[in-house]
């Protein structure tokens, strides 16, 4: 069925479709239309689940966890401040090898306030444990939060669905909203091997001394390798299915491409005519787009990436002190790479705090990059000059 | 005046023979945590899922792959013990299953402090759970720090003896009789019979229960481990712990009238209250008097009172639902 829908409510579909059993979530700017629509879902009874209300971000997550332990599937939301309250339960509900869906609103982290989108809040998420997805249109929304359940109960890791705030949150799309006989087919009903269960009582998550507590970890990098494949799987059984496949990265006219520009999210969709328009002034121009960010799909980066002459990582985040997060990351899975099979890599950081990234933007990053005008390792694109940069550094207002 | 303690022989109650706690758990010798879980369990039964944040009760359950108790445990971040029982009584409702009873089982601090947040959400919403804090006004797990449950003048590591705590207990019961859920009582482990009697009714309600079970702990009260039950015998017949439960916010009733035992025979048999002067007993007796003042105002204010109206549910009408906002 077709339906016209915007990221959040594209979201709060995919949630019914999957049958989510307990929803546990506090409102945040954008993230807020969701979790209205599926309060209304269950209301109306087209959703038949329990809803906890609960008083903070923590508890969302705290209110899944539990529910996943006793079984349940679970679904929560949340956006930049309430994805950082959660910190310490993002972690818990990793190591609890529990099958949590969250679908996140990308949204620039305070101070000063911002409700626009970056991706610093799912990007301080990395090293938890759990699998994250970001997503370029209101169709890629609901076939993933649908393929994320199926990806994290087969593997026993959370999942996080990303969305862009507004760019992709508030816009409206046209979406092929799949058919309910379909996706139970797709996803059977949750059975958690490691459950609250009343015929096997056992206490979940006792602590745990020196000699055992490694194992448990690498059982969970294990699982992230495991991830890799059923991420592909999945993707490939959705395509089957609705004609519309997904893999860990979606290349663009990346045939001969010499200059690749690697994005993430909804930037991509923005990236697309740009490329087209440099192909046609005969610069060969590719895009590679991430979509699953954990695990981390460097084998398949390095293959395509390797032996092209360029590349320019667009960073909608930062980690301060070294680097955009996913220029750090393909740099890393770059240097198994022979010496000449290593592309020049540029690293922009653009986009923050919701400020618009135009196809003029992105053509200037190519061009500069290509030309030669861009030399340096990372570039801060379009932000004020600075005229001296000590006193920039340690001055709390803009430019300087 | 003194208590006949002889009166209390064990081999006179009148207590469920079952046992759902296992012996081989890592609890210290003495200590009232254990044996409130044990007569929790008792009154609950084998139909019980168990919530446990950080407290001392994740280490005295037992270590991996090992646990002391036969119901299904989940063991949850410090501040998440009544979100989590909530989350696990959702997913039974999701399963359709309403034959369980939830608890959460908390600390002082897990109640008190970092855990009050969540537990104001979780009762505000009359989630159906029974939470019970065991208090031991510290932090005993982390080696005895100042909890807001630590009473007035006590030594804790954080409140050492020349600046003990000055502040009172913050009273809990109260905040939750606030929150206007159907039951909140107040119990002891040197009263079995009655904590039994009041876990039991706890389980017999849906909606929100909080049982506040004060417990020894002879590590972080200094005192010997077996006048452990004595200790708690003498925190509620000086008056100090009231044995009491509140109904819908409203009407209350005192379980056992004091006999007001000089509160010096409490205090001598703990070591945080050792350096305690005269004047700081003084403020504990006038404060003790004005906490009984109070609490027999609203015993009297109930009496007064009817209960509060129950809430009405909306009539479920497909035709006069406005339509969803977009």
């Amino acid at each position: 069925m077709r339906k016209v829908l915007k990221g959040n409510g594209a979201v709060a579909e995919a949630v019914r479709l999957a049958r989510a059993e307990v929803i546990s979530a506090y409102p945040i700017t954008p993230q807020t239309s969701i979790i209205e629509e599926i309060a209304s879902m269950v209301s109306r009874g087209s959703l038949e689940a329990q809803f906890i209300k609960v008083e903070s971000e923590h508890s969302a997550l705290a209110g899944c966890i539990a529910a996943a332990s006793a079984g349940a599937r679970t679904f929560t939301a949340t956006s930049a401040q309430g994805l950082a309250l959660m910190h310490e339960l993002i972690h818990w509900a990793a190591g609890g090898r529990l099958p949590i869906v969250l679908a996140d609103v990308n949204r620039a982290m305070a101070p000063g306030w911002s409700i626009w989108t970056d991706q610093n809040d799912t990007l301080s998420q990395r090293d938890t444990g759990w699998m994250q997805v970001y997503c370029q249109s209101s169709q890629e929304v609901v076939d993933s939060v649908v393929q994320a359940y199926k990806v994290s109960e087969r593997v026993l890791l959370p999942t996080m669905v990303v969305l862009d705030a507004f760019f992709l949150s508030h816009t409206y799309e046209d979406v092929e909203v799949p058919e309910q006989v379909m996706v139970d087919r797709f996803l059977p009903p949750l059975e958690l091997p490691h459950r609250m269960d009343m015929e096997r009582p056992a206490a979940l998550g006792n602590l745990v001394f020196p000699d055992r507590y490694m194992e448990f970890r690498e059982k969970m990098d294990l699982a992230h390798g495991v991830a890799l494949g059923v991420w592909e799987e999945v993707g490939r059984e959705w395509g089957e299915l609705t004609g519309r496949p997904y893999g860990l990265v979606e290349e663009y006219r990346m045939d001969g491409a010499e200059l690749v520009l690697v994005t993430a999210a909804t930037t991509a969709s923005t990236a697309r005519p740009v490329i087209d328009a440099l192909r046609e002034a005969g610069v060969p121009a590719g895009l590679l787009r991430l979509r699953v960010f954990r695990p981390f799909p460097a084998e398949r980066i390095r293959a395509i990436l390797g032996g092209r002459k360029k590349v320019v990582i667009l960073d909608r985040n930062c980690s301060f002190g070294h680097h955009g997060i996913f220029h750090q990351e393909i740099k890393s899975a770059l240097y198994e790479l022979p010496h000449g099979e290593q592309p020049v890599l540029h690293g922009i950081i653009a986009g923050l705090g919701g400020r618009d990234i135009t196809p003029d933007d992105l053509h200037g990053m190519l061009d500069g990059a290509w030309s030669g005008k861009i030399t340096a390792p990372v570039t801060w694109w379009d932000v004020l000059p600075v005229k001296d940069r000590e006193r920039a550094a340690v001055t709390m207002v803009e430019g300087g | 005046m003194a208590v006949d303690l002889t009166m209390y022989d064990p081999r006179n109650l009148h207590l469920p023979e079952h046992e759902i706690m296992r012996s081989g758990h890592m609890a210290c010798p003495g200590c009232g945590a254990a044996l409130g879980m044990r007569l929790a369990l008792k009154a609950l039964g084998p139909d019980t899922m168990v919530v446990i944040p950080a407290c001392c009760w994740a280490v005295i359950i037992g270590s991996y792959p090992y646990q002391a108790l036969e119901v299904p445990v989940l063991q949850v971040a410090f501040e998440t013990a009544a979100i989590s029982a909530s989350g696990v009584r959702a997913a039974l409702a999701a399963k359709g299953r309403d034959d369980i009873t939830v608890m959460a089982w908390a600390g002082d601090g897990g109640t008190f402090d970092i855990g009050f947040q969540s537990l104001s959400g979780a009762v505000e919403r009359n989630d159906d759970i029974i939470y019970v804090c065991y208090d031991n006004e510290a932090y005993m797990n982390t080696g005895i720090q100042r909890s807001s449950a630590t009473p007035y003048g006590a030594w804790t590591t954080t409140t050492p003896v020349e600046t003990p705590k000055a502040e009172p207990k913050k009273n809990m019961v109260e905040i939750m009789v606030e929150h206007r859920i159907p039951y909140t009582a107040t119990a002891s482990i040197a009263y079995p019979e009655d904590f039994i009697r009041k876990m039991k009714k706890a389980r017999s309600i849906r909606g929100a229960t909080f049982i506040h079970l004060w417990i020894s702990c002879p590590a972080g009260h200094k005192s010997e481990e077996r006048s452990s039950v004595k200790i708690a015998r003498l925190a509620v017949e000086t008056g100090i712990f009231p044995l009491y439960e509140v109904e819908y916010g409203t009407r209350y009733t005192i379980n056992h009238e004091p006999a007001f035992t000089d509160i010096r025979e409490y205090l001598e048999l703990q070591g945080r209250f050792r350096h305690l002067t005269d004047e700081h007993v003084e403020t504990m007796r006038r404060n003790l008097e004005w906490e009984w003042q109070r609490l027999r105002a609203k015993v009297e204010m109930g009496r007064k009172l009817p209960l509060p109206p129950a809430p009405v549910k909306a009539p479920v009408d497909e035709g006069e639902r406005e339509p969803a906002a977009e």
